[in-house]
């Protein structure tokens, strides 16, 4: 046991790239690794500058005169960003548990071999993924046809299923999930939604952080669906914001009327350039956060999906 | 053994536990009728003289055929060539670059002695594929801002002009070309290298007692056991070649104007034609797009199945 140890990692010590190379793999690794890294801490650095620094010597890596204004001025005036906040969370929330459920449902019916229907759901799931409507039919079936416009559903909805993750259920449940234990509860008496409810989904929580976590990161990041259906103000989440923001400077200070600032204070104290950037970064930090420990959720799911196109 | 005439009794009767499985499927199913199959039927806008007023079943149903006059007006006008040219011209890059680089890198971050260093570098290189569109146009903004950007400030102190970033052609196709590959890079990693170290050790350990040298090892047992996965992901990126990233061809360029002949792919001219109200034009965009990716997909999958049947979606 030993010896087979010593054995392997003297062959591993053996078969090590040189150490020069090992140098400058290392160093490319750190040049690209920076590369990734260095937007979101321009972002931070923009955030925390003074906007009189911003306006006279532009943006910068490392801010030339530090200043929290404005965290401040959110944090005193930002109806409007913690509202935009609310919404984002309300709409990962709601949209996660949703998607979750829709997803995880229909996978487990059509992985049950003897279920009528699973043929036609099965071609129900199947169809999107080769041919869809395109944006244009998509969006006025949505907003003339379904009224989503304006309201918080349209930014729920509509990315609420994939077929894509109802596959990986689909696979998941057929490859994870003894047949003997849904009989055994079938003869038990329990009914499907029981069944479902009760047993498949508490054994399924690999499955369901996977799924859930794709979910999460898509309603947290997601704009398109604000740009398409949302005109009111007060159903902007964050990105929705940062983006209006960013098209139009002036944006905040416009609304300020409408947020019950009157407009001359907002104008005259808004640091409109760091805002910008404040706004970005409470958009990232939960994800930069969150992720690193999720990323092997991530990785076996990215997995299973390279490998099941 | 009766199972056979047991198991067409199970096929044929329809029990209580039908019943329950398609309440169970029921939500769905309708989720998937409403935003998947009513938009398909949609797709008559396209064949239609569509206009905006009162309800939309009534418009469908009242508005005048106008066979394929919407596909002439599009494809008469000079960005329907353009579109289509970016489009596939920049799918190309990424397809290749989005192989090339990845691949590359999983092979040397599986070289480095220290296994830590790498999945710092790993995790690290994993970000930008986190961060929505919306952030990284606020990023590429804080650079390339024509009077406060860092890269104008850069251009200064080194005595040169400062360039209107937003406004010249010539440097977007790097520019779009790099952020795509910078996204994506830590999904392409993860998938090789996922694939790296699921290759069995014995066959690295019998090469160096033939004495095969590092480079040897990569080039005749990682690269042929990593074909099927690169062949996999050539042929699924290649079934969505008439689709682009949205985000960032009209985010990252800020949907500046002067930039259309570089910068514009069918997603946003779909999206400008339906904004501006060219409906008709925009659903014959949306149809052309549709249609044309259900047949490279169909044709990506067949080749997927003669490559491996396992691999394939139908």
């Amino acid at each position: 046991m030993s010896t087979r140890a010593k054995y392997e990692s003297g062959l591993d010590k053996f078969n090590r790239v040189s150490n020069t190379t090992n140098v400058v793999f290392h160093i490319i690794f750190i040049l690209l690794a920076l590369v990734c890294l260095v937007p979101v801490i321009v972002v931070l650095s923009i955030s925390f500058s003074s906007e009189d620094s911003i306006r006279n010597t532009g943006y910068h890596l490392i801010p030339t005169a530090l200043s929290g204004e404005s965290y401040h001025f959110i944090a005193q005036q930002g109806r409007m960003i913690s509202r935009a906040l609310g919404v984002s969370v309300l709409v990962t929330v709601v949209g996660t548990v949703l998607g979750i459920l829709l997803t995880t449902s229909m996978g487990y019916v059509i992985s049950r071999p003897n279920y009528k229907l699973k043929g036609l759901l099965t071609w129900i799931v199947f169809i999107p993924m080769v041919f869809n409507g395109g944006l244009v039919s998509s969006y006025y079936i949505n907003s003339n046809l379904l009224g989503l416009k304006d309201t918080v559903w349209a930014l729920i909805l509509p990315l609420a299923v994939s077929s894509f993750n109802v596959i990986i259920c689909k696979t998941f449940f057929r490859s994870t999930i003894p047949d003997g234990l849904i009989e055994s509860a079938e003869i038990d008496g329990a009914a499907q939604l029981r069944i479902f409810f009760s047993i498949i989904l508490p054994i399924s929580l690999p499955l369901i952080a996977t799924i859930g976590l794709f979910l999460c990161f898509s309603y947290w990041n997601d704009w398109f669906q604000s740009m398409l259906y949302i005109n009111d103000q007060n159903l902007y989440s964050l990105q929705a914001l940062l983006n209006s923001l960013m098209s139009n400077v002036d944006a905040m200070a416009k609304n300020a009327s409408t947020m019950g600032i009157s407009y001359a204070t907002l104008v005259a104290t808004m640091p409109k350039e760091s805002a910008r950037m404040a706004v970005a970064i409470i958009i990232v930090v939960p994800v930069a956060a969150a992720y690193p420990f999720f990323q092997k959720y991530f990785i076996s799911g990215l997995t299973v999906g390279a490998v099941k196109g | 053994m009766d199972s056979k005439s047991e198991r067409k009794r199970l096929r044929t009767r329809w029990r209580t536990q039908d019943t329950e499985l398609s309440l169970l499927a029921l939500p769905t199913t309708i989720w998937y009728v409403l935003f998947c199959f009513l938009p398909m039927f949609g797709l008559i806008i396209a064949f239609k003289d569509f206009k905006i007023y009162g309800g939309f079943l009534s418009n469908v149903i009242h508005s005048d055929w106008s066979g394929f006059k919407n596909f002439e007006f599009l494809f008469k006008s000079n960005d329907a060539w353009v579109v289509i040219r970016n489009t596939l011209g920049y799918n190309f890059i990424f397809i290749l670059l989005g192989i090339l680089v990845p691949v590359t890198l999983a092979l040397m971050v599986g070289q480095l002695h220290s296994r830590k260093a790498g999945k710092v570098y790993q995790t690290m290189m994993f970000l930008p594929y986190f961060l929505s569109w919306v952030v990284v146009s606020a990023v590429i903004w804080a650079f390339l801002s024509f009077d406060k950007g860092i890269a104008n400030q850069f251009l200064a102190d080194l005595g040169h002009d400062p360039i209107n970033w937003y406004m010249e052609e010539k440097y977007w196709p790097y520019f779009l070309v790099f952020m795509n590959l910078w996204k994506g890079l830590g999904y392409g990693m993860v998938v090789y290298l996922a694939t790296i170290t699921g290759i069995d050790n014995t066959y690295y350990e019998a090469a160096v007692i033939d004495g095969a040298s590092k480079w040897q090892q990569t080039k005749f047992i990682t690269l042929p056991l990593m074909k099927m996965v690169i062949v996999m992901m050539f042929i699924l990126s290649v079934g969505r070649i008439f689709y682009t990233d949205f985000g960032l061809f009209f985010q990252v360029p800020r949907d500046s104007n002067s930039l259309f002949n570089v910068t514009t792919t069918v997603d946003v001219l779909v999206y400008k034609q339906l904004k501006t109200a060219t409906v008709g034009m925009a659903s014959a965009s949306a149809f052309v797009q549709s249609v044309l990716g259900c047949v490279t997909i169909l044709i990506a999958n067949w080749v997927v199945r003669k490559v491996d049947p396992d691999s394939a979606m139908m």
